[in-house]
């Protein structure tokens, strides 16, 4: 079982890799709309890109309103 | 070879093989231009269909097969009509697309809609037209039309019910939440999962196969195990008539065309 840390870690390397920003640059507490510059669509595959990879189903209306990478992780947690 | 390229999709016939692909900016919403086209596609289908086999719906959008219905569109044009004729504009747009989307659903040809991205509302309604299903890893697929104080207009609850048990009909349509394409193929959805962006190659090797059986006998397979739903589709063009009279269905358009909500599909 992962901790919330882990899986914090592990969703910053993923925005990092599939969105092109360097490693590292990405931090908990960032804003990913605006760190990443996402919009809807993006959105949307960024959801399926964190479903794919933690194999789990995050419905899109709990992560409505969501927008920094800590929260994010945490609704991802309660999901594993 | 035969060919078409309209403003909003393409289509091209080679020895047996009908590929229609959508290719409209952004995600081929689905509006009057769109509309008039598959019109035309369909109205070829009398001298295509003795000698096609198979027909692949794809995108050409990375980012999708299709967002749905054109609710800009939609919004402003109704917004220039008294009620009364919006209502009517309206009825007549949804009779227009169910001609369109019942033509593919009964075509004796074999269709497969090659999913990629997006894959919502009208779009979605689409592509269950289709008889096959190929989704690449990064599908989504859902019925956000209750944001709207709608339901889906395009024919989506008779032919996803006809398809699928009614709980994740519900599950769709109750909760307007998006699932991916794992989920699709978990309930029979999605016939086969493709890698991302190989969907169109998937759907072409289908087509490979399926055109190996005997014509006569692959319609008459199709036909016995796929009615269309006339019954349902006619009471969802009411319902959603009904429905679109409420003021609250133009404030929700408002809402929708202006929003700058990371996911203006939810409410």
């Amino acid at each position: 079982m992962r901790t919330l840390e882990q899986t914090t870690r592990e969703v910053l390397d993923l925005a990092s890799k599939h969105f092109n920003v360097p490693a590292g640059s990405l931090a908990p507490e960032d804003d990913f709309f605006k760190k990443l510059g996402i919009d809807s669509l993006q959105t949307l595959e960024m959801l399926s890109r964190l479903e794919n990879h933690f194999g789990i189903e995050l419905p899109d209306y709990e992560v409505q309103g969501v927008s920094d990478f800590r929260t994010l992780a945490s609704r991802i947690q309660s999901r594993l | 070879m035969k060919s078409f390229t309209g403003k909003t999709l393409r289509w091209e016939w080679c020895d047996g093989l009908l590929e229609l692909t959508l290719d409209r900016e952004p995600a081929n919403e689905i509006g009057t231009a769109m509309l008039a086209e598959l019109e035309q596609f369909v109205a070829g289908f009398p001298a295509l269909i003795p000698e096609t086999a198979v027909c692949i719906i794809s995108s050409e959008r990375k980012h999708g097969f299709s967002a749905g219905a054109d609710l800009r569109e939609l919004y402003h044009t109704a917004a220039h009509f008294p009620e009364k004729e919006r209502l009517s504009g309206v009825r007549e747009f949804i009779e227009r697309i169910h001609a369109v989307f019942n033509a593919i659903d009964a075509a004796p040809f074999v269709t497969i809609a090659a999913v990629q991205g997006v894959c919502f509302g009208g779009g979605f309604e689409l592509a269950l037209t289709c008889d096959l299903i190929v989704a690449d890893k990064m599908a989504r697929f859902a019925f956000p039309e209750l944001r709207l104080g709608l339901i889906p207009g395009f024919g989506g609850i008779p032919r996803l019910k006809r398809d699928l048990g009614n709980a994740f009909v519900r599950d769709l349509l109750l909760t307007g939440r998006s699932v991916n394409a794992a989920r699709a193929q978990s309930v029979g959805l999605v016939a086969q999962l493709a890698a991302e962006g190989e969907a169109l190659r998937i759907a072409r090797a289908t087509a490979a196969q399926v055109m190996k059986f005997d014509s006569v006998t692959r319609a008459a397979a199709k036909k016995f195990i796929k009615p269309i739903p006339h019954e349902d589709l006619r009471r969802e063009i009411d319902l959603f008539c009904e429905l679109f009279a409420r003021p609250a269905v133009m404030a929700a358009l408002k809402k929708f065309v202006e929003s700058t909500d990371a996911m203006p599909y939810l409410p």
